[in-house]
């Protein structure tokens, strides 16, 4: 029997189920003409106190505050230092200088995996730069911009990635699931969204301590939708919780548009509406609008005046990972047509307009960190590469499962390590 | 009872007990917190948190929304900022929504940062059935935690060990889950469900000192010297299988195991090769349940010694149910077949 047949009889009119479906696919002519784009100094920057009933508007707005010219206008501008912002600019390039060369290492064979974050730099780099150094970060997969811009050592990043005898997590972890508690970055976890209810957790511990370091911790639109999140705004809202949320809304989770966590109907950023905290919806390729944000919501945060969720408005312009081909389900030619540009091309020319930055002396930076990456990727592979070797004892395997080893834990240490060594000979040892 | 414990004792029920555990902890160590669902003001729905948060403040014990992915989650961050929480699950039936947050969460975070960042976390849960609680107020989930790897599993079956059992599990640097087996809450169960309930004051096991002791994580104990055989159980079921074994005049060895991961191997091993039989108790469903996990540690480890198969009395696979409470129970009848099986064979 067809399946419209065994609908029972009725005078009512059928119901239709929707099924999103981006606007665009391969083959099709992308347009962004319909992105409202509001004006640089139309968005009023309230005081951090505010109601978050009061600043309901700035969850479907847009904090912007450099404009298409590059200049910085309006009440969002953090108005920072020349200085700061060439900080801010170099460790953007860094991350891109640092995601080309690993995607490559990838492509190369000399490793499992990679991810790029290319077209989302401002909302980990500008982020970071805009909390204390105490704060703590919660990340998600995607935001190896925090660790660059609290100075982590690229090599153990790229140690890490590698799987190598320099990783300190022993090659346990998937490539780019850092750990790096001294720079207050929690463990990556391969499953979406579970740092959301544990920031919370932290930023709670925190209050309750009497601490004044607050967390923040980032997602993407697509595991909005995972139940952690929500778990997470109730507790930030019930327990009034220093935390900053960010969504990184980059349009696409793999091959699911925006529209599979509820993109159609409302901004992400309006989530806040219905848990009671505020919400701000921001350009996520603008790094001052991310800025600014970031320390308005941590001062809201530090002076108990509770949590904030930002949507960064941004776009994936590469694939999900190295396992992903982007132009199998979204057409080649999106990432460029992108209404808010690129990040690191936006600093750049505000930079150059104010008259602190130019060409020479761009590319010459760019060069600069080329090679840096380019050194330490040396540096890093002579302590091995991933499936050229063993590069950890075989028994670190079983370490770490508990804090004491339990009896049948040993019991398969002992197994495994027989297992090895009837595999290579009694003399052999991890490279 | 360890050496440190000269001090003055009181006879408590297992929520006394168990109360008391926390009240020590979070008076030794600031780092404890204690939540839950009802927990805070009103003391829990079995009164195990009581008075708790009166004594030590609303920010060491305190309510939480109903959503335990967020109570088992955020305490993870809890941890790792430094804090020692103590979440419970109102019933061990509601643990799944935060299974995530358990399974992939606390039990791998020392694994997978290489101890950078720990989870110190004790989840308390009221587990099994006996009280007419329904499907979803009576499961007995520990084979789901024994198989997650990074989590410790703990039940007691009396006030002393819920108490010594409950501060060692606070203070270790592991996640723990720790389920208590409600039936006995207020008295040792005989398995006669038409009999009046007997109070743990009558019980040598109620006398409980009132200040700091620890009975170490992945010890059992013997309840009952024997030379016929030996019963490996846990919870209600220790009281339940000695009751049988004493009615039916048999000489049983009873194991209680009370922690079953980290599980104590040799007590069970040397037991075994003693009696040379081995019956194994429990009211989860059969099906890898964790008496199949003891079935196979026995005969991998004793199997010159055994006389008879290894024999298992569990709860039967299928929901707890409401009415047919007492049939699905694995009550005096059902061991009582299962040990005239295993003394025959």
């Amino acid at each position: 029997m067809p399946e419209t047949d065994r609908r029972p009889a009725s005078n009512l009119p059928p119901l239709s189920l929707h099924i999103p479906e981006p606007r665009y696919r391969p083959g099709d002519t992308p347009d962004f003409g319909d992105i409202v784009v509001p004006a640089v100094d139309a968005t009023p920057r309230p005081s951090e106190a505010t109601k978050p009933d009061a600043m309901r508007d700035l969850c479907y707005g847009l904090v912007r505050v450099l404009d298409f010219d590059g200049q910085a206008k309006g009440q969002w501008d953090p108005k920072l230092s020349p200085e700061r912002l060439r900080t801010m600019l170099r460790y953007m390039m860094l991350v891109r200088a640092f995601d080309d060369r690993m995607f490559r290492a990838q492509r190369q064979g000399k490793t499992s995996f990679y991810m790029k974050c290319t077209g989302e730099e401002a909302t980990s780099v500008a982020s970071t730069m805009a909390l204390d150094r105490g704060d703590m970060c919660f990340p998600s997969y995607r935001q190896q911009g925090i660790l660059i811009a609290r100075d982590y050592p690229l090599i153990q990043m790229m140690n890490q990635i590698y799987s190598n005898r320099g990783d300190h997590l022993m090659g346990r972890q998937l490539p780019i699931m850092y750990s790096a508690p001294e720079h207050g970055f929690f463990s990556v976890s391969g499953n979406l969204a579970t740092q959301y209810p544990q920031a919370v957790g932290w930023a709670m511990a925190s209050a309750s301590k009497g601490d004044s370091r607050i967390a923040t911790v980032w997602c993407g639109e697509g595991s909005s939708a995972e139940g952690d999140f929500h778990s997470a705004l109730t507790f930030a809202t019930v327990y009034n919780a220093p935390v900053i949320f960010n969504v990184v809304n980059n349009q696409w989770a793999i091959s699911s548009f925006s529209g599979f966590a509820g993109g159609e109907r409302t901004t992400f950023a309006a989530r806040a509406v219905g848990y009671g905290i505020a919400g701000l919806r921001i350009d996520g390729n603008d790094p001052l609008a991310v800025y600014a944000a970031t320390q308005w919501a941590a001062d809201r945060a530090r002076t108990n005046n509770g949590p904030t969720l930002i949507e960064h408005f941004t776009y994936r312009s590469e694939g999900h990972s190295t396992s992903d081909d982007p132009t199998a389900y979204r057409p080649a030619e999106e990432p460029t047509i992108w209404p808010f540009g690129d990040p690191i091309d936006r600093l750049r020319q505000h930079l150059e307009t104010l008259g602190e930055w130019d060409n020479e002396r761009h590319e010459t930076q760019r060069a600069e960190l080329d090679e840096l990456v380019k050194t330490t990727q040396k540096q890093s592979e002579k302590l091995g590469i991933l499936g050229h070797g063993m590069h950890q004892p075989f028994e670190t395997m079983f370490q770490d499962v508990f804090e004491d080893m339990p009896w049948h834990l040993k019991e398969q240490c002992t197994q495994m390590l027989a297992e090895q060594e009837a595999k290579f000979g009694p003399d052999w040892k991890p490279e | 009872m360890n050496a440190d414990t000269q001090t003055a004792t009181k006879t408590m029920n297992m929520i006394e007990a168990i109360n008391s555990a926390m009240d020590v902890m979070l008076a030794r160590d600031s780092n404890v917190v204690v939540m839950g669902e009802d927990v805070g003001f009103f003391g829990g729905v079995f009164r195990a948190t009581a008075g708790l948060q009166k004594k030590h403040g609303k920010t060491r014990v305190f309510d939480t929304p109903i959503n335990e992915c967020g109570i088992i989650g955020v305490a993870v961050g809890m941890g790792a900022y430094g804090l020692r929480p103590v979440p419970e699950i109102q019933f061990a039936d509601y643990i799944y929504p935060g299974l995530d947050q358990l399974v992939s969460e606390a039990a791998r975070l020392r694994y997978r940062s290489a101890a950078d960042f720990i989870c110190p976390m004790t989840v308390r849960t009221p587990f099994g059935g006996g009280i007419f609680g329904g499907q979803t107020h009576s499961q007995s989930p520990e084979s789901i935690m024994t198989h997650i790897c990074g989590v410790k599993t703990v039940i007691p079956s009396n006030p002393y060990d819920a108490k010594g059992l409950l501060i060692a599990a606070i203070e270790d640097n592991d996640p723990v889950v720790f389920l208590e087996p409600k039936r006995i809450y207020n008295g040792p169960f005989s398995g006669y469900y038409d009999r009046p309930v007997e109070p743990w004051s009558k019980h040598a096991a109620s006398a409980v000192p009132e200040d700091y002791y620890r009975i170490e994580l992945g010890k059992a104990a013997t309840v009952r010297e024997g030379d016929a055989l030996t019963i490996l159980a846990y919870g209600t079921m220790v009281h339940v299988t000695k009751t049988i074994v004493e009615e039916m005049g048999i000489d049983a060895e009873i194991i209680d195991l009370r922690t079953l991961l980290p599980l104590d191997i040799d007590a069970i091993e040397a037991s075994v090769k003693k009696t040379g039989r081995c019956l194994v108790i429990h009211e989860a469903t059969r099906t890898s349940g964790f008496g199949a996990e003891l079935a196979a540690l026995v005969q991998e480890r004793c199997f010159y010694h055994l006389e008879a198969p290894v024999e298992r009395v569990t709860g039967f696979d299928t929901p707890y149910p409401h009415s047919l409470e007492w049939a699905y129970f694995p009550g005096p009848v059902r061991i009582a077949t299962a040990l005239t099986k295993i003394l025959k064979d």
